[in-house]
């Protein structure tokens, strides 16, 4: 049954992709939709507000913009955070154990303002409602929105030729907010307080259960953050149990929508890249390389989860692996969730992984390692698989002999500097801090629940997490100190805002050139081969970075069973 | 545009799109979220005689033998429902090892099982949340002869009520088939009411 709903999935996620592709493009391209009527006087009102005119920027501009609104909002949310505890409304203060400190502040506003949603804290153990929905929903909005306008920028330096420019950021950035995030988010909240996601501002639930023993119940406006925390392709949680909690992830309806909300607008954004280049097979062939990662992952962690755990073999118990999972969603659901969660730059997690098995574990660390190509983060999963496909294309260029181009782009020495330094971006902040916190007893203080090699990777995992925007954990890693505050939230500034620059400033070079003419000596940017290249050189690169690291971590500890 | 324009607009976005998406937007959801489904929304409570008992989807802990019983849990000192996670250990260590022992034990024990009887995965291990509220149809199956005998009834009957509640996968392709425990322990309640002594 679960090889039936793993298909359907897929299926939903490529052919969503392109109609969904062809909308996006149409907004982005503002062309008329059907929304506009109801939107455009919105838009009007807001850049009127803004005072901004909609002028072209050019990629220097357009970044400095993301730069500064990406700065405020964090402020923001750090102010938020820091005056919380005297907002007015529940819980009650009984229940916020969890002390708001300076490092967990900064931690949280730069985590949710990256899309990273990392969480040191459990949210119904820390967070006002108020915070959560004014600070936190509006965060998952913003922050998706900016990702996917960013997104959006880099697509047009391949789609201009003699352009100085790569569009506005503003325009972009409520575009994005009104025509696509705003409207399905309120639809899908919707749908899931049909289900049982509770949206109210009520205080703790006290039961008396059946039993007659005592039952106190987190509540909250649970249903304003579910949505949109996946469709922005945040994933931080309302409690702490995340998508595993039964008020957060009450179906497997809900699940399963959560999963293709994450999905289906990056998958669709190759499509809107093919369509707004002139190029729409270009656009296929990333697509299907991505779905050949996802599919790989799946398939190894459904097996490592699926067998009966050989740690448990003496003790005659059957069933797979069941610890830190959920029946409702039993193996099927909870490791999809775990392949759709790390590959979509996601933290909503359904399933404890720190309970995995090292090969199922392996799976959702190696899709963030990747650098969150296999669909990833709204706007942002896109130029990180184009990015490796530029060494795709420099590594095809060196094996014929000519300056290498991809889709009428030539990659050239300044081209070629900036899509390595990307490249190597990940690779040196993961490593370094990884090193660092295994070198300190600052970092090694965090090791309370699991030690050895499983503990290793719980660090690897962390930094990993945290450098891909996807804010998902092995939660046996206590990271609430200043330390794992700090060293995180530096992770999730190189992995947002270091990887954004550079993607912009190369588009504002393809930008620039001309389209240069398909000849015999070219290779193709739309062929099978091209994408088999791809896919080897995501998996060499990957590799060649991280294989060290992965045999300390997830496979000597697959080894010792 | 000066620096000083766009750091304008970022401050004066900033606080009009969190108006928007933080303040409108839930509002808007709550109007029609609230008047659509508002048994959902207040968090699927279930009452009885005028208490509240608990939710239709938080689990609650069971130990006396005239009931079915939860999975283990992780949340607090057990199906806390304000403080919600799973053990986290890896499966090399040895805490999760022990936990997973003392678990199939004692549930051979209450069900008067052989002791190298098989012992479902979900009964012997803890959940995510801690708070999940369902177990699988064969754990629930090898629950009946206890809650029938203490309740002095036939296998039989228990039977046909775990079967009623029993879901499948939903929409026929999602998710596990489960048992909720409290939703089948409000019906055996009901169906054959205990005399409290």
């Amino acid at each position: 049954m679960r090889w039936l709903e793993y298909i359907v999935f897929l299926a939903l996620v490529v052919g969503l992709a392109w109609p969904v592709g062809i909308y996006l493009a149409c907004v982005f391209q503002r062309r008329p939709t059907m929304l506009d009527p109801a939107l455009r006087p919105i838009e009007s009102l807001l850049h009127r507000l803004f005072r901004t005119q909609g002028q072209e920027m050019t990629a220097g501009v357009y970044t400095l913009c993301f730069l500064l609104f990406s700065a405020v909002s964090t402020a923001g949310l750090f102010v938020l955070l820091l005056i919380q505890r005297w907002l007015p409304g529940g819980p009650a203060d009984r229940y916020l154990t969890t002390p708001m400190t300076l490092d967990l502040a900064i931690n949280t506003a730069i985590s949710f303002s990256t899309t990273t949603t990392w969480q040191a804290y459990g949210g119904e153990n820390t967070l006002r409602y108020l915070t959560q929905v004014v600070g936190l929903v509006s965060q998952n909005f913003l922050a998706g929105a900016a990702g996917l306008a960013i997104g959006i920028a880099f697509i047009r330096g391949f789609s201009r030729e003699r352009a100085a420019t790569i569009g506005n950021f503003w325009v972009d950035l409520v575009r994005a907010l009104l025509w696509v995030l705003l409207p399905v988010a309120l639809a899908g909240s919707l749908v899931l307080v049909w289900q049982g996601v509770p949206l109210n501002l009520a205080a703790y639930t006290e039961a008396r259960t059946l039993e007659g023993g005592l039952q106190t119940i987190a509540q909250g406006p649970v249903a304003a953050l579910e949505f949109i925390k996946n469709l922005g392709t945040n994933g931080g949680g309302f409690f702490n149990a995340n998508g595993a909690h039964p008020y957060e992830n009450p179906t497997p309806l809900v699940n399963f929508l959560a999963m293709l909300a994450i999905a289906v607008l990056p998958a669709s954004l190759t499509i809107t890249f093919g369509r707004m280049i002139g190029r729409p097979r270009a656009g296929s062939i990333l697509l299907a390389v991505m779905v050949v990662l996802f599919a790989g992952g799946l398939v190894l962690c459904d097996y490592a989860e699926a067998a009966n755990p050989p740690q448990l073999a003496d003790l005659h118990v059957a069933g797979g692996n069941m610890e830190g999972k959920e029946v409702r969603f039993g193996i099927g659901d909870s490791v999809l969730a775990a392949v759709v969660t790390s590959n979509g730059a996601t933290g909503s997690y359904n399933s404890m992984h720190d309970s995995y098995q090292p090969v199922g574990v392996l799976v959702p660390l190696v899709n963030m390692l990747l650098g969150e190509v296999i669909f990833g983060g709204l706007g942002t999963g896109l130029y990180s698989m184009i990015m490796i496909a530029l060494v795709a294309v420099f590594l095809g260029g060196l094996m014929i002999g000519r300056t290498p181009e991809y889709l009428g782009k030539k990659i050239t020495a300044a081209e070629t500097r900036l899509t390595i330094l990307y490249a190597l971006l990940t690779p040196a902040v993961v490593l370094v801090l990884t090193g660092l916190a295994i070198a300190t007893n600052a970092g090694r203080a965090g090791l309370v629940t699991n030690t050895g090699t499983h503990g290793f990777t719980e660090i690897l995992f962390a930094y990993a997490s945290s450098m891909a925007n996807n804010g998902q954990n092995m939660a046996g890693l206590n990271a609430s100190s200043v330390f794992y505050n700090l060293t995180t939230a530096v992770a999730m500034l190189a992995g947002r805002f270091g990887l954004a620059a550079l993607a912009l400033a190369l588009a504002g070079r393809f930008a620039a050139q001309r389209r240069w003419p398909t000849t015999s000596g070219t290779l193709p940017g739309d062929s099978a081969l091209f994408g088999a290249l791809v896919l080897g050189t995501i998996l060499l690169v990957g590799a060649l970075s991280f294989l060290p690291a992965l045999a300390l971590g997830p496979i000597a500890e697959a080894l010792q069973h | 545009m000066t620096l000083r324009d766009h750091l304008r607009t970022a401050f004066v976005s900033v606080i009009l799109l969190t108006l928007l998406t933080g303040c409108i937007f839930p509002l808007v959801l709550f109007a029609f979220g609230r008047w659509l489904y508002p048994t959902q929304a207040a968090g699927s409570l279930v009452t009885g005689k005028g208490v509240v008992i608990g939710s239709r989807l938080i689990g609650q802990d069971f130990i006396r033998p005239e009931y079915f019983h939860s999975r283990p849990s992780a949340a607090g000192n057990g199906y806390d429902g304000t403080s919600s996670g799973g053990t986290n250990f890896g499966l090399s260590n040895r805490k999760l090892i022990e936990g997973v022992r003392q678990s199939a034990e004692a549930y051979r024990k209450s069900n008067g099982l052989p002791p190298d009887a098989i012992v479902p995965i979900d009964a012997a291990t803890r959940s995510g949340s801690g708070l999940d509220p369902h177990i699988s149809p064969t754990n629930a199956e090898l629950q009946i002869a206890r809650v029938a005998r203490t309740r002095g009834l036939d296998e039989g009957a228990v039977r046909r009520l775990v079967a009623s509640h029993t879901e499948g996968p939903q929409l026929g392709f999602l998710g596990s088939p489960r048992v909720s425990v409290l939703e089948l322990n409000l019906a055996l309640d009901q169906a054959f009411p205990l005399i409290r002594r």
